[in-house]
């Protein structure tokens, strides 16, 4: 059995939770501060993802990311790179489509905060970088925790905007969710049915955790 | 040490205009929720930034909205103890304690056993009562050597039995700290006992600012009589010389000074008495009689006056009370004990 199905869905996922990780708590530190109005348009866009269909999310991203598209020429020419059907065009798919699950989350963390204990370590003298890391993200850990293993599931079970950007080619760009698909397409029914175990035992483990952390939060 | 402010903010609607100046001295502010005391604390402290104005702490100037001064939290050195105490719930106590790295550890070991926080040191604040978790945060603030210290409603989260004992601690921690000390409450009796002096907050401005025995003795406006206790209190319209018609209580009563401003009189419960004078006695009939633990409170309506009228509380001793008990009593409003207010 060929396991690069595996490990590709794995470290797109792992590297796109990464890169919603820090971007996500950006967004929604930095949302959370912003006046009521802008922030709740400004929140609709940072959503949309979510409620899209990801095949809606899979043609933006080729309108910008193609050959010949503006980002995708761009880069082709000035790097030499190619940004879609290869292996790391899976995490754009993946970041676009579960940035918005960690950015939510983060979201309610932040603005659950006790305003007093950031106000208290200004006040005693820390300075704003230390009072977020050590303060802010220990206060919200639980919510970003969650956050993170929800958006990692979501990008490992990504599909739709995968499979426009990065297609499907087998030991290349194949994720379990493409190749399950095609392997059912092409009625290898047996192989197909390995794939869909691997991918309920490590979506149970991913969900465990979380209740886990959920059930930590008292 | 002193600290002077002149600030103006508009803030939802609200217009907070304060103009204080204390010195080496305990200040109690005095006010109603809303009234803008928290508001000014945040304003000296530097997490709310005033529309215009000045602050200066200590000689130095921390805010002036003119030169476009406006010092960071962190650069103010101001401490603030907030309401809930805002303790550091990922860290222990001592942890919380050594945060701010202006003292050593004999000087946190020092401050753990006069707060008698050794036993819960290790503890994280979730962890310990709420007269440990206050004492934690007074502990924190002392030991980042403030220049100012100001604590907001530090009460009102402890039951009253606590309650007296924190105020005895706060005491000392006041009489030690060499610097100003703002206390912010809407608690008369806890203020006067921990403070010399007596800011009166209404809607954003100062209304009475002195020695807390002046502004008891004569609280000048409606709502520092209220703030400092008194609950007698009754619209007043001048009549003559020196005298004027209470017209919720429907009686004339006689004064030693009275001006155009006064709009409002009032007294204090226990300033009544029944030692009849010449000025100022009226026969009144019992509409109630409130017992409290150690005294009767008596409302009074006066005879010749009309029924629907407000009664006037009386505060009598318990055994006094038992001697003069009758349905109609005679009591003397001593013109001395007038509170003349403006509104």
């Amino acid at each position: 059995m060929d396991w690069y199905p595996l490990v590709n869905s794995l470290r797109v996922a792992l590297i796109s939770s990464v890169i919603v990780f820090f971007t996500g708590i950006a967004a929604a530190w930095y949302t959370s501060k912003l006046p009521t109005t802008i922030k709740g348009i400004i929140d609709v866009i940072l959503t949309l993802p979510l409620v899209l269909p990801p095949t809606v999310m899979g043609y933006f991203l080729l309108r910008l990311l193609g050959p010949k598209r503006l980002i995708g020429a761009w880069i082709l020419e000035n790097f030499g790179v190619r940004l879609s059907m290869v292996w790391y065009s899976a995490i754009f798919a993946s970041v676009v489509v579960s940035f918005p699950l960690m950015y939510r989350t983060a979201r309610g963390a932040f603005e659950s905060l006790d305003k007093n204990l950031v106000y208290s370590a200004q006040i005693l003298g820390l300075s704003n970088t230390y009072t977020f890391w050590k303060i802010i993200m220990p206060y919200c850990k639980k919510g970003i925790t969650a956050g993170t293993i929800l958006s990692f599931a979501r990008a490992l079970g990504e599909y739709g905007a995968t499979s426009m950007i990065s297609g499907y080619t087998p030991g290349r760009t194949a994720t379990i969710s493409t190749t399950v698909y095609q392997l059912w397409r092409t009625g290898n029914d047996s192989l197909a049915m390995k794939w869909v175990l691997i991918n309920l035992a490590i979506s149970f483990i991913v969900l465990i955790a979380v209740n886990i952390i959920e059930r930590g939060r008292k | 040490m002193s600290l002077y402010l002149d600030i103006h903010k508009h803030f939802r609607g609200f217009k907070l205009d304060v103009r204080l100046d204390v010195g080496n001295d305990t200040l109690a502010i005095l006010g109603a929720s809303g009234s803008g005391k928290s508001l000014t604390l945040g304003c000296v402290s530097g997490i709310i930034k005033p529309d215009e104005g000045k602050i200066i702490l200590n000689d130095k100037t921390i805010f002036d909205s003119k030169n476009n001064i406006n010092l960071p939290p962190q650069q103010r050195h101001t401490g603030l103890m907030f309401q809930n105490y805002a303790l550091f719930p990922n860290m222990t106590v001592r942890e919380n304690l050594c945060i701010s790295q202006k003292s050593n550890a004999a000087e946190i070991d020092d401050m753990l056993s006069k707060f008698g926080l050794e036993r819960v040191k290790d503890l994280y604040p979730s962890q310990i009562s709420g007269g440990q978790q206050q004492r934690t945060a007074l502990a924190r603030m002392l030991l980042s050597r403030p220049a100012i210290l100001m604590l907001d409603e530090p009460f009102s989260a402890l039951d009253s039995h606590l309650r007296f004992q924190m105020e005895r601690e706060l005491l000392d921690v006041f009489h030690n700290f060499d610097g100003t000390s703002i206390l912010v409450s809407h608690n008369r009796d806890e203020a006067f006992r921990l403070c010399e002096r007596l800011a009166i907050f209404n809607n954003g401005h100062i209304e009475v600012e002195g020695k807390k025995s002046e502004v008891f003795a004569n609280p000048q406006t409606r709502t520092a009589a209220i703030l400092t206790g008194c609950k007698n209190i009754s619209r007043a319209e001048r009549t003559g010389k020196g005298k004027f018609f209470a017209t919720d209580w429907g009686i004339e009563l006689q004064c030693n000074k009275l001006d155009d401003a006064v709009k409002f009189i009032g007294i204090r419960m226990h300033s009544i008495t029944n030692e009849i004078h010449n000025e100022n006695s009226f026969e009144c009939r019992v509409a109630q009689v409130i017992e409290n633990p150690f005294s009767f409170t008596v409302m009074l309506i006066p005879k010749n006056a009309r029924e629907n009228l407000r009664p006037i509380g009386w505060e009598i001793e318990k055994s006094l009370w038992h001697k003069v008990k009758n349905e109609t009593v005679n009591v003397c409003l001593p013109p001395e004990s007038l509170l003349l207010l403006r509104d």
